[in-house]
């Protein structure tokens, strides 16, 4: 503990003690599963331009690094305490981390879309203030040792002369206990990758013995004294708003402390669990119905006819029309894609400590700052008066129900003036929460005589309601919408006016498009006549981000496609993707993965196909993520039970580049979680619904692949790049399985698979077809 | 309510609920454990399992009542001096988790399973692990790890 860690906590209201409370690691760096336990929150968040903001280095020569990007189990926790070994040269197991507490650590907004490691890995905050405390270090020990700067070298966290190694001091007696005072040098040289001793290397896991072992606390695991358990009782069925609530339901039930009413919103609150969870079940309230539902057989129809739209144009060369008139010949083919759940293993859990005008939370929420606002407003206090501190949850993917139950503990702890712990039941947290996009989407294209596309138009429809709440927008949650906050605005806009810059962040844009935008040809591709037009409409559910929010989507369309379109061709479909790629890096990651799996060169689908039994195949498919921020490529190789419809995948080859890689074990775990998890949602997922319910609100009804099934081989190729930029890898794999799967299928049995899930009825069906 | 005594992890601890309470709710929250989650409280993921006479037994749909008297293991009880156990070694070495909250279910899962069969063939340990979910998908470690403690169980 540093000084000025001491200092930011007894600010905030800790002592050093509860501080070091659970900060026993059994390995590695220590990664703090910081155990305050607040009396009051602190105005604002450290200046993110300061050095002090981000790094202090106690009188043992410890170092506590504080970052805005938090562990959701993505690994970055670990990469970030080597990023801090390395550019301040101290052991890792030296560096303790503490991440997302908006009273102790810098403002970074949401920890989401693959953004962490281009965040804090490339020259700015994190990174950048370690490098700038690094130098000042050096510059310090020049002065006490009366040796020139150039003269020393640091190393061990100590600052020693090259000629005289008993010229030395550490940071310890440089610096111990006192702050840096010093901005962020921008000129402040980084570690060259040449000469990383603990970046770009295996690491283990800081957080895994603790996980291992039971010590870990989640958000689930905070108990505060006098806490007490709440549990929602959210609406029978979509949109249905409170008529009557009878509380004298739940008076005989022991321990019920109070039944809690905000417009749409309720909750109980009793002394333990299992009361909160028998007086919720037998509270009785009538519901007023909401609208029906759209039919959710006939959605992809109803979806592309919705009105009114909000459409945007991302790119038009404005003659693909011309281009594909009918005597070009062109294909069509239409993709749909359904909504699916973050469905986290755990249902998400907050603790609040509402205490007059002052609040403490305890949220698993990826965006504490944001969470601080809009909690605020749901309660009816000022931010700065509110302090929300990270604590991990169950894995999120993105908006599962972490924001939503923060508002849930914060609305029931101000009712009852006491610290309240809410866990969601497994069916509010999946009936309830954003689910990802459903999309479908229409994609022409023309070809000359070589096959070579000469035009490819790509036209989506899909729905939204809500997302992440943000700095203002509680309402965009469904318990921010039950107490009455309106969810983010819906504004038509039709016809869809001209690009006027290039966007690629959800893939909508296919990789082999090279597009003109206002005179500057950009994109990864060489196909200069296309069109990108998506229609946004509303949706009945709430959604929101889901790991590779519509960049998924986008890229099965595109990606199967193209395998369409070389099929056409009869072009080997890896070639043909060469063919009509210009970005270097993209290109090297499709030929590394094809290179590790052996790929052979011929057309899709393959010859002598047999019409029963067990046939193999295998499909190719890249992406560029979100434009630019990674490059991967998968080779899929998978059996079809031609009798049962069953989809086998056998091998995974996964190919990435991000630029520098941080930690190759990490990346190798996101690698192959995402393969995996992307394989669940192609082959199985699908939100479900009656006229006015969700029906899909458990295990049993939402279908995931378990953790014993037969895994396929899954085979990574790390494309390091040690002098790029850092971009984003956590949702790469997965943007790639579902058109993998999909091509490969084509391979095996020349049927094309175009909505997802592929289960095995669907596969039957369009075998037989 | 009424005091109950449980057996949990070799101490006997008395607690005062409605003896209907699913053991959970006694283990996470009287009790203070940290090893078994809530999952789905239906008894389908297995993030609450733990040992009851050398069973997996899924602690969110186990009264109190109908257990009281047997000697309860979680997670917390195979490290018990702060040694992890061997299966647990096994998923350190692995590197064996991204968020970690299943991590208990299938650990316990996994070594019920092997300590009753410990000759289990791989096929077989796949099908034992078929009602567990990892939902970061950490499948390909897991199983590894759950392999590398057979090998030493052997």
């Amino acid at each position: 503990m540093t000084r000025d860690a001491s200092a930011a906590l007894k600010c905030a209201g800790f002592s050093r003690r509860d501080f070091l409370a659970t900060s026993g690691a059994l390995s590695g760096a220590l990664i703090v599963s910081f155990r305050l336990r607040a009396q009051g929150p602190v105005k604002g968040s450290p200046a993110p331009d300061q050095v002090d903001s981000w790094i202090a280095i106690a009188a043992d020569g410890s170092v506590t690094a504080y970052s805005g990007k938090e562990e959701l189990g993505q690994g970055i926790s670990t990469a970030q305490a080597q990023l801090v070994a390395e550019e301040l040269c101290v052991p890792l197991d030296r560096v303790t981390l503490i991440y997302c507490d908006t009273a102790m650590t810098p403002d970074q907004a949401h920890t989401s879309g693959s953004q962490s490691h281009p965040a804090n890995f490339n020259h700015a905050n994190l990174a950048q203030a370690a490098a700038t405390a690094r130098e000042a270090l050096v510059r310090l020990a020049s002065a006490r040792l009366g040796v020139p700067v150039d003269q020393l070298i640091a190393a061990d966290g100590l600052v020693a002369a090259r000629s005289d190694a008993n010229k030395k001091v550490t940071y310890g007696q440089l610096v111990g206990g006192k702050k840096f005072n010093l901005s962020l040098d921008r000129n402040a040289k980084r570690r060259p990758p040449s000469e990383w001793t603990v970046l770009g290397k295996p690491a283990p896991r800081t957080d895994l013995p603790d996980l291992v072992t039971g010590k870990f606390e989640f958000v689930h695991n905070v108990r505060l004294p006098g806490m007490l358990h709440g549990r929602v009782v959210r609406p029978p069925s979509v949109g249905a708003t409170v008529a009557s609530v009878d509380e004298s339901s739940v008076s005989d039930i022991a321990g019920v402390v109070k039944v809690v009413v905000r417009k749409n919103f309720i909750g109980v609150v009793a002394q333990k669990q299992w009361q909160a969870i028998l007086a919720a079940g037998r509270l009785k309230v009538a519901w007023t119905p909401g609208p029906a539902l759209p039919s959710h057989a006939n959605f992809y129809d109803y979806l592309r006819n919705l009105t009114p739209t909000r459409d945007t144009l991302l790119a038009n060369s404005k003659d693909v029309e011309e281009r594909l008139a009918p005597s070009a010949t062109p294909l069509k083919a239409t993709y749909r894609y359904p909504y699916q759940m973050h469905g986290s293993m755990g249902s998400s859990c907050a603790v609040a400590d509402v205490q007059g005008d002052r609040a403490t939370i305890y949220s698993s929420t990826q965006a504490v700052w944001y969470q601080k606002n809009t909690a605020a407003m749901v309660l009816g206090l000022k931010p700065e008066n509110l302090r929300v501190i990270y604590r991990r949850g169950s894995g999120c993917y993105g908006l599962n129900g972490a924001d939503t139950v923060t508002y849930d503990a914060a609305l029931l702890s101000q009712a009852v003036g006491k610290p309240v712990r809410v866990q969601l039941s497994r069916k509010d947290e999946m009936a309830w929460e954003n689910f990802g996009n459903a999309y479908v989407i229409d994609e022409r294209a023309a070809v000359d005589a070589r096959g070579n596309i000469v035009a490819w138009d790509s036209e989506s429809w899909t729905p939204a309601l809500g997302n992440r709440p943000g700095p203002g927008t509680p309402g965009n949650v469904i318990t921010g919408a039950l107490a009455a906050f309106p969810a983010e605005p819906f504004t038509p806009r039709s016809p869809a006016p001209e690009p006027t810059g290039f966007n690629n962040g959800s893939n909508a844009i296919p990789s082999y498009f090279a597009a003109r935008v206002d005179g500057v040809t950009r994109g990864t591709g060489t196909i200069e006549n296309g069109r990108v037009l998506v229609h946004n409409v509303r949706s009945s559910f709430f959604t929101g981000p889901l790991r590779s929010p519509s960049r998924l989507q986008n890229t099965f369309a595109h990606e199967s496609f193209m395998d369409e379109l070389a099929s056409r061709a009869k072009a080997d479909p890896l070639e043909y993707r060469l063919r009509h790629l210009s970005h270097p890096r993209l290109i090297e990651v499709v030929r590394a993965a094809a290179k590790a799996a052996n790929w052979e060169a011929r057309p899709s689908p393959q010859r002598g196909i047999s019409p029963s039994g067990v046939v193999s195949g295998r499909g190719i498919a890249c992406v560029a993520y979100e434009g630019n921020n990674g490059y991967s490529a998968m080779v899929l190789e998978l059996e079809v039970h031609r009798d049962t419809g069953v989809i086998a995948v056998k091998r995974m080859v996964v190919s990435i580049d991000c630029g520098p890689v941080s930690n190759p074990d990490g990346l190798r775990n996101q690698i192959e979680g995402g393969a995996l998890q992307g394989m669940s949602r192609a082959l199985l997922e699908e939100v479900t619904w009656d006229q006015q319910k969700i029906t899909s609100f458990d295990w049993r009804t939402y279908r995931t692949l378990p953790l014993g099934f037969e895994v396929p081989k899954i085979e990574s190729v790390l494309v390091n790049r040690p002098d790029e930029a850092a971009t984003g890898a956590g949702e790469t794999s997965i943007t790639l399985v579902a058109a993998a799967i999909g091509n490969a299928c084509f391979d095996a049995t020349g049927v094309r698979l175009r909505q997802v899930p592929f289960t095995p009825d669907r596969v039957k069906a369009a075998l037989n077809a | 309510m009424s005091a109950i005594t449980v057996k949990v992890n070799g101490q006997t601890h008395t607690v005062d609920v409605d003896p209907a309470t699913p053991l959970l709710y006694v283990l996470a929250d009287e009790l203070e454990l940290r090893g078994p989650k809530f999952g789905c409280g239906l008894g389908q993921c297995g993030a609450c399992t733990v040992i009851v006479k050398g069973r997996a037994v899924r602690s969110c749909v186990t009264t109190l009542q109908s257990i009281a008297g047997a000697e309860i293991t979680t997670l917390e009880g195979l490290a018990p001096n702060g040694r992890p156990h061997p299966i647990q070694q096994a998923f350190i070495a692995e590197q064996a988790a991204q968020c970690g909250f299943c991590v208990n279910g299938i650990i316990l899962t996994a070594k019920a399973f092997l300590d009753e069969k410990p000759t289990a063939s791989e096929p077989e340990i796949v099908q034992a692990m078929a009602g567990v979910l990892c939902r970061c998908f950490t499948n390909v470690r897991m199983l590894r790890a759950i392999q590398r403690y057979r090998q030493e169980l052997r």
